[in-house]
C-alpha cells in the first residue's frame, strides 16, 4: 500500500487556530457549557463506577477480538452482504471511495442525494467532490444541516454544531431560509425539519454512515435520533452506506455491549431514538426500501494502524465523542481548531494515518497528557499512550527503520535531539548534575523574568538556594 | 487488503487497569526517598518535609545522591531512548529491597507504570523493573497505607483545596490518599472547587509547546482555586504548583500552593510514631 505523498504538505496552523479560538469569548462560553452537560449526562448512565469499569473492559475485549481477525470478518461481511443482495465495494483511498459513489450516481443519472450524519463521508468530502460533478448532496442531520448552510465543517463528531448557540442558529435561518427569527429551539427545530422533508422524496440517493457491520448476517446497523437515517436509508430508490474498514464486528450479540457503551458515553442516553438495522434492498413482496444498497469499505490509512500492535488499538473507536467531551483541550479551543474531520483526542491519534505527520505534526503534542480521555474511553483505547508513540514517530530520524507511521521524523529536529541528549547526559553523570545545581541554585539571581512562552501567563520559576541534594546531604549524609 | 492480512494475528492489546487494589507492605525500618528533578531545583522544602515526616513515623531515609529525574520529560516528549538511559541510572540506585517513597505521584508512576514499556525488550531488566515498581510509593499513599500514620491537627482551624496532578490520580490514587489524610484533621475542612478534576494545563513541555492553551487552563484553575473559599491551596505534585503559583504570582494573587508533605509537617502532630515493627 502507498503512503507516499507526492509532495511534502504544510502542517495544519493547529497552533494559530487554537490562538483564534480562544480568544472567541462566545465560542469558549458554548463549548464549556455543552461539555459540561455531556459530562453530566454521561456520568447519570454509568451511577456504578465498577459496573463501568466491567462493561469498559468488555467492549475494549469485544473490539480486540473483533479487529484480531479483521481480514476475515470482513470477508465473511462481503459474503454476508452479497449474499443479502447488497453490492459491496473496497477504497484504500477517499478518491477511490468517491469515484465509487460517483460512478454509482451517474448510472442512476443521479442529481440530488440526501444524507444522514457520516463522518467517513465526511473523511471523503463527499459533498464537494460530488457537488462539483453536478451532483448535490443536502445534510439531513439537524446539525450536519446546519454546519452546511453556514459553509462549515463539523465541529463534533456526534453534535456536528455543537459551536453554535440557538440565537446562532436563528439568525442563520433567518438570513438563509426566509423564516421568521426565533430562538425557540422546537420551533427551530420544526423549521429544519420541514425544509428537509419534502428533499427526502425528491434525493435519487440517500447516503448514509455505518456504526457496526456485522460479519455473520450480513447487516449495517446505524444508530440517530431525528429519524432521518431512516429516511435517508429507505425513502430514495437508492441506499449507499459508506464506513471504515474497521467497523466490522463478528455477530450481533458483539453489538449490544457496544451499542450500550456508545449511545451512553456519547450523548448520555440508554439508548437512541432510532436503530436501524439493514440486511438488504427491498424484496420482491416488500412495500418499501430502496431497490439498490450499496457499501463502500473505506481503508484511508487504517490498514497503517492495523500493522502495528500498539496502533492498532486506534482501530477500537466506536465514535462516541467521550474523549473529546472531556478533553479540557478540546473543551477550550472547539473542534474547528484541529483542521481536521475528527478532532479532539481522537482526532489526534486516528488523523496521522489517514493524512501522515507532516501535515499533522502538531496534534500529538496539543495534549498535556491529563488522561481525562483515556479514562473515559468506553473500549479502553489508551489514548495519552499512543499520543506518546505518536510523539516519538513524529521525532525520530525520518530514515529510521522500521518505518511504521507515514511521516515519521516530521518533528525531527537536529537541535532538539541535541537538547534531548544533552539532558540525558546531565541526568545519567551525577558529578555533572550536581555541578549543574550548584550553579543553577547559586546563579538563581540571573534567571530572567521573561522567559518565552512560561512567562506569558505565570511569572518565571526561582530556583532555590540549595538543592534537595544539599540539603539532604547536610541533613542525611553523603549516600 | 494485503497489509491487513499480512498483519500479525492478535496484536492487538487488550488494556489492562492501570492502578487496581494494591497490598501493603508492613512499615519497614528504612525506605529510599526519591526527591524529582523539580523538587530539588524548585521546592527543595517539599522534599525536605517530606524525610522529616517519614522521620516523625520512626523511619531511616535513605537519599542517594547520584539520583536526578525518573525520565519523564522526555519520555511524553518521545524521546524514548534519552528517557530509557536516564531510567536506567536510577534503576541502579534503587537496587536494594526498601521501599521507594517519592513525594510526587507522576514520578511515582513513571517508576511504578510506565519502566515496563521503557524495558520491555530487556528482559533482564524488566527483573529490576519489576521490584522496583512493586516497592514504588507516593509519599500520601505510604504515610497513609504502609505506615498507617494518624496524625491530629495543630493551630487554628483552616479552609483548604487540594489540587491532585492528573496522572498522579489515574496512575496511584493520590486524590483518594490525600483526601484521607487530610480528612484525619479535624481543624481542616477540604472544599471542593470547580472543575477539580480537570488538569491545570502543566503537562510539562505542554506548557511551552501550547503556552495559549496551557495558559488558559491555568488561568480556570488560579480561578476555580479562589472561588472555592480556600484560604489554602495543597498539592502532592510540584509540577502543577510551578504552573498554578507561577500564574497566581503573575496575576498579582498572594494565594500559594504549597506540598502536601509541607502542611502536614506544619500543622501536625502524629500520634502514630509508637514504631518500627
Amino acid at each position: 500500500m502507498s503512503h507516499v505523498a507526492d509532495t511534502p504538505a504544510q502542517p495544519i496552523a493547529f497552533t494559530r487556530n487554537a490562538r483564534e479560538a480562544l480568544a472567541d469569548a462566545q465560542l469558549r462560553r458554548n463549548f464549556r457549557g455543552a461539555m459540561d452537560a455531556l459530562m453530566d449526562k454521561r456520568r447519570n448512565q454509568f451511577p456504578d463506577g465498577d459496573e463501568l469499569e466491567r462493561l469498559r473492559a468488555f467492549g475494549n475485549r469485544v473490539r480486540a477480538r473483533a479487529l484480531s481477525k479483521l481480514p476475515d470478518l470482513l470477508e465473511r461481511l462481503e459474503a454476508n452482504l452479497v449474499r443479502n443482495g447488497v453490492q459491496v465495494h473496497w477504497a484504500e483511498t477517499v478518491e477511490e471511495a468517491n469515484a465509487i459513489v460517483h460512478g454509482i450516481a451517474e448510472r442512476h443519472a443521479a442529481r440530488k442525494v440526501i444524507k444522514g450524519k457520516s463522518m467517513v463521508s465526511e473523511e471523503m468530502e463527499m459533498n464537494h467532490y460530488l457537488g462539483a460533478r453536478g451532483v448535490d448532496c443536502l445534510e439531513s442531520d439537524m446539525g450536519e444541516f446546519i454546519v452546511q448552510l453556514r459553509a462549515e465543517k463539523p465541529s463534533h463528531i456526534i453534535m456536528p454544531a455543537i459551536h453554535l448557540n440557538a440565537g446562532q442558529v436563528a439568525k442563520l435561518f433567518h438570513d438563509k431560509l426566509a423564516v421568521e427569527y426565533t430562538e425557540d429551539v422546537d420551533r427551530l427545530i420544526q423549521i429544519g425539519r420541514e425544509t428537509l422533508r419534502r428533499n427526502f422524496f425528491e434525493a435519487d440517493i440517500g447516503v448514509s454512515g455505518v456504526n457496526f457491520a456485522i460479519a455473520e448476517t450480513g447487516t449495517l446497523l446505524l444508530v440517530e435520533n431525528e429519524g432521518n437515517g431512516r429516511m435517508s436509508t429507505t425513502v430514495p430508490p437508492v441506499h449507499i452506506a459508506v464506513t471504515g474498514i474497521e467497523k466490522v464486528v463478528e455477530n450481533l450479540r458483539d453489538v449490544i455491549p457496544l451499542l450500550s457503551l456508545l449511545t451512553r458515553s456519547a450523548t448520555g442516553q440508554p439508548i437512541t431514538t432510532y436503530v436501524n438495522m439493514i440486511s438488504g434492498p427491498r424484496k420482491a413482496d416488500e412495500l418499501d426500501g430502496p431497490q439498490e444498497v450499496h457499501l463502500v469499505l473505506l481503508d484511508n490509512g487504517r490498514s497503517q494502524a492495523f500493522a502495528d500492535g500498539e496502533l492498532r488499538q486506534t482501530l477500537n473507536c466506536i465514535r462516541c465523542g467521550a474523549c473529546m467531551n472531556h478533553c479540557p483541550v478540546y473543551t477550550r479551543i472547539g473542534g474547528h481548531a484541529y483542521g481536521t474531520v475528527y478532532p479532539g483526542p481522537i482526532g489526534k491519534i486516528v488523523t496521522p494515518h489517514m493524512l501522515g505527520l507532516e501535515t499533522t505534526r502538531d496534534l500529538p503534542t496539543a495534549s498535556s497528557m491529563c488522561g481525562a480521555c483515556g479514562e473515559v474511553c468506553p473500549v479502553k483505547i489508551p489514548i495519552p499512550s499512543l499520543l506518546r508513540r505518536l510523539r516519538e514517530e513524529a521525532v525520530r530520524a525520518p530514515a529510521a527503520e522500521p518505518h511504521h507511521v507515514r511521516g515519521q521524523g516530521a518533528k525531527h529536529s537536529r537541535k532538539e535531539t541535541l537538547v534531548w541528549r544533552a539532558w540525558r547526559t546531565l541526568n545519567t553523570s551525577p558529578g555533572l548534575y550536581r555541578a549543574a545545581m550548584y550553579a543553577g541554585t547559586r546563579l538563581r539571581g540571573l534567571m530572567p523574568a521573561d522567559i518565552g512562552p512560561w512567562t506569558r501567563y505565570r511569572s518565571a520559576p526561582k530556583p532555590a538556594a540549595r538543592s534537595l541534594h544539599e540539603l539532604a546531604r547536610e541533613h542525611l549524609g553523603e549516600q | 487488503m494485503s497489509p491487513l492480512s499480512s498483519a500479525p494475528a492478535n496484536a492487538t492489546r487488550v488494556a489492562p487497569p492501570l492502578e487496581a487494589a494494591r497490598s501493603y507492605p508492613a512499615k519497614p525500618a528504612d525506605v529510599y526517598l526519591f526527591g524529582t528533578c523539580v523538587i530539588d531545583v524548585f521546592f527543595p522544602g517539599a522534599g525536605m518535609d517530606a524525610i522529616r515526616l517519614l522521620e516523625r513515623e520512626g523511619i531511616r531515609v535513605h537519599f542517594p545522591q547520584a539520583q536526578s529525574c525518573c525520565g519523564q520529560p522526555a519520555y511524553t516528549s518521545g524521546y524514548t531512548d534519552e528517557a530509557r538511559e536516564v531510567a536506567r541510572a536510577q534503576l541502579a540506585l534503587f537496587a536494594g529491597d526498601w521501599p521507594v517513597v517519592i513525594p510526587s505521584g507522576s514520578c511515582a508512576g513513571m517508576f511504578r507504570h510506565h519502566y515496563f514499556e521503557l524495558f520491555k525488550d530487556e528482559p533482564e531488566t524488566l527483573q529490576q523493573v519489576a521490584s522496583l515498581s512493586a516497592r514504588t510509593f507516593e509519599l500520601a499513599e505510604f504515610l497513609l497505607e504502609v505506615c498507617k500514620v494518624r496524625f491530629e491537627h495543630t493551630g487554628a482551624p483552616v479552609r483548604l483545596a487540594l489540587h491532585t496532578s492528573c496522572s498522579a490520580r489515574r496512575e496511584m490514587n493520590t486524590h483518594l490518599h490525600g483526601r484521607a489524610l487530610l480528612a484525619q484533621l479535624a481543624g481542616v475542612e477540604r472544599v471542593e472547587h470547580d472543575h477539580e478534576s480537570e488538569c491545570c494545563g502543566f503537562g510539562g513541555s505542554f506548557s511551552v509547546r501550547m503556552p495559549e492553551i496551557s495558559g488558559a487552563m491555568v488561568q480556570d484553575k488560579t480561578a476555580a482555586l479562589k472561588g472555592s473559599g480556600a484560604a489554602e491551596v495543597v498539592s502532592a505534585d510540584c509540577g502543577c504548583l510551578l504552573n498554578i503559583n507561577g500564574c497566581f504570582e503573575k496575576q498579582g494573587d498572594t494565594l500559594r500552593g504549597e506540598h502536601l508533605a509541607s502542611f502536614l509537617l506544619r500543622r501536625t502532630t502524629s500520634a502514630s510514631t509508637g514504631g518500627v515493627r
